[in-house]
C-alpha cells in the first residue's frame, strides 16, 4: 500500500470526525468526536514524520485542554434538550458562507501551486528534523526569547482565569 | 510751520476733539467735554486761515497708501488748492460757531459728550471730504458724514413720546442718501475704467491737456452718475424727502449738516469735477432742470409749513435747487459764493430758530409763538438779519449771490430767468411770513411757556452775532463789477485761478446797464413782498389757517405735495411686502427645511444602518467571513 | 522511523494544502452556526489545529524544524486562550445560566 492511500483515508477519517464535531447535537458528543479528530490529526503529524509533535499534540490538546472543556460542560450541567438552535436562514447563510469560503481558498491555492509542485512530501527522510533533540536544538538557540515569553504568557492567563472565575464574597444569584 | 504740517493739524484736531471726548467723556465735566470739542475747532479754523494767507499754488499732502496694485491705485492724500481751503474755512468758521452754540442748547441733555463726540466726527469726515486728493477720499468723507448725519439726526432715539421718529427719521436720510451713494460709487467705478485714475489732477491733466477722448456716452453716464450721487446729498428731486425729516435731530445738527456743510457736498462735487460736467452738456441740462424743479415745488411746499425747523429745511432744499441751476449754466464760481453765503445766514436762522425754541422751552409750531421781538431782541435782530440776507434784501450777502446766479440765468434762458424769479419771490414770501408770525403780534401759546421766555445765553448769542455780521457783509467777497471796478469778483477770481477746469468756463458777459436793470428787478419784487407780507400778517393779523380748513393749493403745499406718501406707496410697502414674502418663504421653508432636512436624512439614515448591528455574534462573524471572501476574490482577479 | 521505512513513496502536499482547508472551513462553519459558546470555543480550537497541519506539512516539506516550532507557540497560545476563555464563559453563566451566544446581544444598535 502506497502511502498516499494512507493518508488520504487518513485525511478522510479527520474530516469525518470533524463534521461530527459540529453537526452532532449533544454537546458532550461534540468533545468526544474532536478528541478523536485530534488523535487523527496526531496520526497525519506521525506520517509527515513529525512524531513528538504527535504526542505532545495529544497530550496536550486530547489530552489537556479538552478534558477542561468536558469538564466546563459537566459543570454546567447541559443536555439535549436545552442545546440552543439557531434559525434556518443563519444554517443557510453559514453553509453558503463556508461554501464560498472553501471554493476561494481552493481557488487561490490552485493558483499559487499551479500543478508546478513537483516535489511530495518525503516521508522517507533521512533528516531528522521531527526528532527531539533536533527541536530542542532549534528552540533553546533561534527560538529561545519566545519561548520565554510564552512562559510569561501562561502565568498571565492562570491569573486571569482564576480572578475571572473566583467568587464573589457577596452571595450572587 | 509748513502748509502739510497745518492741513495735517486742521484733520486731527476734530479727530483727536471726538476721539478724547467719545472716550473720557462721560467722566468729565459738561464744560470740559464742550469746550475741548470747541476749541479743537476754533484752532482748527485758525490753521486754515494760516494756511488760506500762505497758499499760492495748490499743494499736495501725500499721506499713505491704500491699495498699490497694478492697474490701479489709490494713496490717501490731500489736495490743497483755493477751492479745497474755501471749503475747509466756511466748514470749520461755521462749524465752530455751531459748537460753541451747542455747548449752550445741549446743556440739559444726557448725552452731551456724545453730541460732540459725533460732532467732531463729522468735521473730521467732512474735512477728508473737501480735502480729499481724490474721488476716493472723498467717497471716504461723502460716507463718514452719512453716518455722522444717521448718529446725529437720531441723536434722542431715545425719547418717550418721539425717540421712534428720531431713528426713523434718521435711517430715512441714512437710505435715501444710500441710493445716491450708489450712483456715485458707479460714476467713481466708471472714470476709473474710463480714466485708470481716481486723482482729481490727473484726470484733469487728462482731460484738459491731454484730451484724452471720451465717447459723449461714457461721460454722460459718468456724470450723471455723480450728480445722482450729489442728489441725494444735497436732497434734490427725487431724493430730498430725507431733509426737512432730519429736522428730527437738534437743532445745532440741522444748522451744521441740513445747511452748511454736508448738503454742499453735492455741489463741491460737481464744482470739483467741472471738466467732466463741461464735456456733458445733455446732464447740465439735467441738473439745471431738476435744480429748477425742487427750487420751486420745495419753495411751494415750505409756503405753509407750520414748523419753524420744516420751513427752513424746505428752504434749504430750494436754495440747493438754486445752486443746482447755477451748476447746470456752468456758474461754477457764483455757486460757490451762494454756498458760502448760504452757510453764513442758513446757519443763522437755524440757530436763531434754535435760540426762539430754547426760549420757548422746545415750542416749534409757529402758530404757537408770536410777539417774541421785545422778549428776545438779540435773538429777533439777527433773525431779521437772515431772513432779510436770504430773501435778496439789497446789500446783504444774499442779495449779491443771488444776484449772480439771476445774472446767468437771465444770459442763458429768458424762460429760467422768470422761474428763478418766481422761486426767489416764493422764498421772500415764507420766510418774511415765518419772521412776522414769530416776531410780531400777540403771543399766541400758553401762559406758562410765555412766563418762562427768557433770551439766550451768551454762547448761544454770540455765534449768533457773528453770523448776522458775516451776513451782512459777506456779499463783499465777490462783488459785482458796478460800483468799484477794483477788488470785485474776489472769490471768483480766487477760485478760477486756484481750480483745475473753472479757468476754461466760459465767463459771462453782462453789460453794466442789463446788470443793473436785473439788480433794480429783483430789488422791487423783495420790497414788495416785503410790504405786501407786512401787510398780511402784521397790519391785518393774518394767522395760519387750522389743519381742517386748508383748501386747494394751501392744502397741497402743507401736505408738501404728498411726496412722502407717493414714496411710501411705491417704495416702502413693495419693499416690506417683499421681505416678508422673503421670510416665509425663503427663510422658514427653504433655509430652515434644507437645514433641519438635512439633520433629519442624516438621522434616518443612520437609523438604517443601525439595523446591521444586531449584537448577535453569529451575524458578525458572517459577515466578517463573506468580506475575507471578498477580499481574497479582489486579489486572484486582480493578479 | 520505522514506518519511514516501510514505505518509499511520498505523498503529494496538495492532499495536505486541501486536508487543512476543509477543516478550516469545517471550523469556521461550526462557529458560525452552532450558539452553544462551549461548541463555538471547541470550533475554534479545530481552526487552530487545521493550520498546525499547514505548519507541519510545510515543515517536512522544506526539510525545516521550524514550522514545527511554530506548532508549538500555537498550542501554548492556544491552551491559554482556552482557559481565559472558559473561565469567561463559567462567569457568564454564573450571571445569566446560559450559554446561548444568541442572547448575548447588548452590543445592538
Amino acid at each position: 500500500m502506497s502511502l498516499e492511500i494512507i493518508a488520504i483515508i487518513l485525511g478522510g477519517l479527520t474530516i469525518g470526525s470533524a463534521l461530527l464535531v459540529i453537526l452532532s447535537k449533544s454537546p458532550v458528543n461534540s468533545v468526544l468526536f474532536l478528541i478523536l479528530t485530534f488523535v487523527m490529526i496526531s496520526s497525519n503529524y506521525v506520517l509527515m514524520n513529525a512524531q513528538f509533535l504527535a504526542i505532545v499534540n495529544i497530550i496536550v490538546y486530547a489530552g489537556a485542554i479538552m478534558v477542561l472543556f468536558l469538564f466546563v460542560l459537566m459543570l454546567l450541567n447541559l443536555n439535549k434538550e436545552n442545546e440552543p438552535k439557531s434559525s434556518l436562514l443563519m444554517k443557510f447563510a453559514a453553509v453558503l458562507a463556508g461554501g464560498s469560503l472553501l471554493i476561494v481558498f481552493v481557488a487561490a491555492l490552485r493558483d499559487s501551486v499551479g500543478g508546478k509542485l513537483v516535489e511530495t512530501v518525503q516521508t522517507v527522510s533521512t533528516n531528522d528534523q521531527g526528532m527531539v533533540e533536533n527541536l530542542g536544538h532549534l528552540l533553546f538557540t533561534k527560538y529561545v526569547l519566545p519561548f520565554e515569553v510564552s512562559s510569561v504568557l501562561f502565568i498571565s492567563a492562570m491569573v486571569g482565569a482564576i480572578l475571572l472565575a473566583k467568587r464573589e464574597k457577596q452571595i450572587i444569584d | 510751520m509748513t502748509i502739510e504740517q497745518l492741513i495735517i493739524a486742521i484733520l486731527l484736531l476734530p479727530l483727536l476733539g471726538g476721539f478724547i471726548n467719545g472716550t473720557l467723556g462721560k467722566k468729565l465735566p459738561k464744560v470740559v467735554v464742550g469746550s475741548i470739542a470747541t476749541v479743537a475747532m476754533f484752532a482748527a479754523f485758525a490753521l486754515a486761515l494760516t494756511v488760506f494767507s500762505q497758499l499760492h499754488e495748490q499743494k499736495i499732502v501725500n499721506l499713505f497708501a491704500i491699495l498699490s496694485l497694478e492697474g490701479i491705485s489709490l494713496n490717501a492724500s490731500l489736495l490743497v488748492d483755493h477751492l479745497s481751503i474755501w471749503m475747509t474755512l466756511i466748514v470749520t468758521g461755521v462749524g465752530s460757531l455751531i459748537h460753541l452754540f451747542s455747548m449752550g442748547y445741549m446743556k440739559h441733555d444726557k448725552g452731551y459728550y456724545k453730541f460732540f463726540t459725533y460732532l467732531n466726527l463729522f468735521i473730521f469726515a467732512m474735512l477728508i471730504l473737501v480735502l480729499g486728493s481724490n474721488y476716493f477720499m472723498l467717497f471716504f468723507g461723502w460716507e463718514g458724514v452719512g453716518i455722522c448725519s444717521y448718529l446725529l439726526i437720531g441723536f434722542h432715539y431715545s425719547d418717550a413720546e418721539k425717540g421712534l421718529l428720531n431713528g426713523l427719521a434718521a435711517r430715512k436720510a441714512f437710505i435715501m442718501n444710500r441710493i445716491g451713494d450708489l450712483g456715485l460709487l458707479i460714476g467713481l467705478f466708471l472714470i476709473l475704467q474710463q480714466f485708470g485714475t481716481l486723482e482729481y489732477n490727473q484726470l484733469a491733466d487728462m482731460v484738459l491737456l491731454d484730451k484724452v477722448p471720451v465717447s459723449t456716452w461714457m461721460i454722460f453716464g459718468i456724470t450723471v452718475c455723480l450728480f445722482i450721487g450729489a442728489t441725494g446729498k444735497s436732497a434734490q428731486i427725487p431724493l430730498f424727502t430725507w431733509l426737512p425729516d432730519a429736522m428730527a435731530g437738534p437743532t445745532p445738527v440741522s444748522a451744521l449738516i441740513h445747511a452748511a456743510t454736508m448738503v454742499t457736498a453735492g455741489i463741491f462735487l460737481v464744482v470739483r469735477s467741472n471738466y467732466l460736467f463741461e464735456m456733458s452738456p445733455g446732464t447740465q441740462d439735467i441738473m439745471l432742470y431738476i435744480g429748477l424743479a425742487t427750487s420751486l415745488l420745495a419753495a411751494f411746499m415750505a409756503m405753509r409749513q407750520n414748523d419753524i425747523k420744516k420751513v427752513l429745511a424746505y428752504s434749504t432744499v430750494s436754495q440747493l435747487g438754486l445752486l443746482f441751476v447755477s451748476l447746470g449754466m456752468g456758474a461754477y464760481t457764483a455757486a460757490i459764493f451762494h454756498v458760502t453765503t448760504h452757510a453764513f445766514f442758513k446757519a443763522l436762522l437755524f440757530l436763531g430758530s434754535g435760540s426762539v425754541i430754547h426760549a420757548l422751552s422746545d415750542e416749534q409750531d409757529i402758530r404757537l409763538m408770536g410777539g417774541l421781538r421785545k422778549k428776545i431782541p438779540v435773538t429777533h435782530i439777527t433773525f431779521l438779519i437772515g431772513t432779510l440776507a436770504i430773501s435778496g434784501f439789497p446789500l446783504l450777502s444774499g442779495f449779491y449771490s443771488k444776484d449772480e446766479i439771476v445774472v446767468h440765468a437771465f444770459a442763458e434762458n429768458k424762460l429760467l430767468y422768470v422761474l428763478l424769479m418766481i422761486s426767489i419771490a416764493m422764498t421772500a414770501i415764507y420766510m418774511f411770513r415765518l419772521y412776522f408770525l414769530v416776531f410780531f403780534g400777540a403771543f399766541r401759546g400758553s401762559k406758562e411757556v410765555e412766563s418762562h421766555i427768557h433770551e439766550a445765553p451768551a454762547n448761544m448769542s454770540l455765534p449768533l452775532v457773528i453770523l448776522a455780521i458775516l451776513s451782512v457783509f459777506g456779499g463783499i467777497l465777490n462783488l459785482p463789477g458796478i460800483w468799484l471796478k477794483s477788488g470785485t469778483h474776489w472769490l471768483s477770481h480766487y477760485l478760477e485761478h486756484g481750480v483745475r477746469g473753472l479757468s476754461n468756463v466760459e465767463a459771462v458777459h453782462t453789460s453794466s446797464g442789463v446788470s443793473l436793470m436785473l439788480m433794480v428787478v429783483a430789488v422791487t419784487m423783495t420790497l414788495v413782498i416785503l410790504a405786501v407780507t407786512y401787510i398780511l400778517y402784521v397790519r391785518k393779523s393774518g394767522l395760519p389757517k387750522a389743519d381742517q380748513d386748508l383748501k386747494g393749493w394751501e392744502l397741497w403745499s402743507a401736505k408738501k405735495l404728498y411726496f412722502d406718501e407717493i414714496y411710501n406707496f411705491l417704495f416702502v410697502k413693495p419693499i416690506e411686502w417683499l421681505s416678508v414674502q422673503g421670510h416665509r418663504v425663503i427663510e422658514l421653508i427653504v433655509l430652515n427645511g434644507a437645514v433641519t432636512g438635512t439633520a433629519k436624512w442624516i438621522g434616518k439614515s443612520g437609523e438604517l444602518v443601525k439595523k446591521w448591528q444586531t449584537g448577535q455574534t453569529a451575524s458578525y462573524l458572517l459577515w466578517m467571513v463573506f468580506g475575507i471572501v471578498g477580499l481574497v476574490v479582489y486579489y486572484l482577479i486582480k493578479f | 522511523m520505522i514506518l519511514a521505512t516501510i514505505f518509499e513513496s511520498g505523498v503529494k502536499i496538495e492532499l495536505y494544502l486541501i486536508l487543512s482547508t476543509v477543516l478550516f472551513i469545517i471550523g469556521v462553519l461550526g462557529v458560525l452556526l452552532r450558539r452553544n459558546a462551549i461548541i463555538l470555543l471547541m470550533c475554534i480550537e479545530l481552526m487552530l489545529n487545521a493550520v498546525n497541519l499547514l505548519l507541519v506539512a510545510f515543515s517536512t516539506y522544506f526539510g525545516k524544524a521550524d514550522g514545527q516550532l511554530f506548532v508549538f507557540f500555537i498550542m501554548v497560545v492556544a491552551a491559554a486562550e482556552a482557559t481565559v476563555g472558559l473561565s469567561i464563559l463559567v462567569l457568564i453563566y454564573r450571571n445569566t445560566r446560559s450559554v446561548d451566544v444568541g442572547i448575548f446581544n447588548k452590543l445592538k444598535g
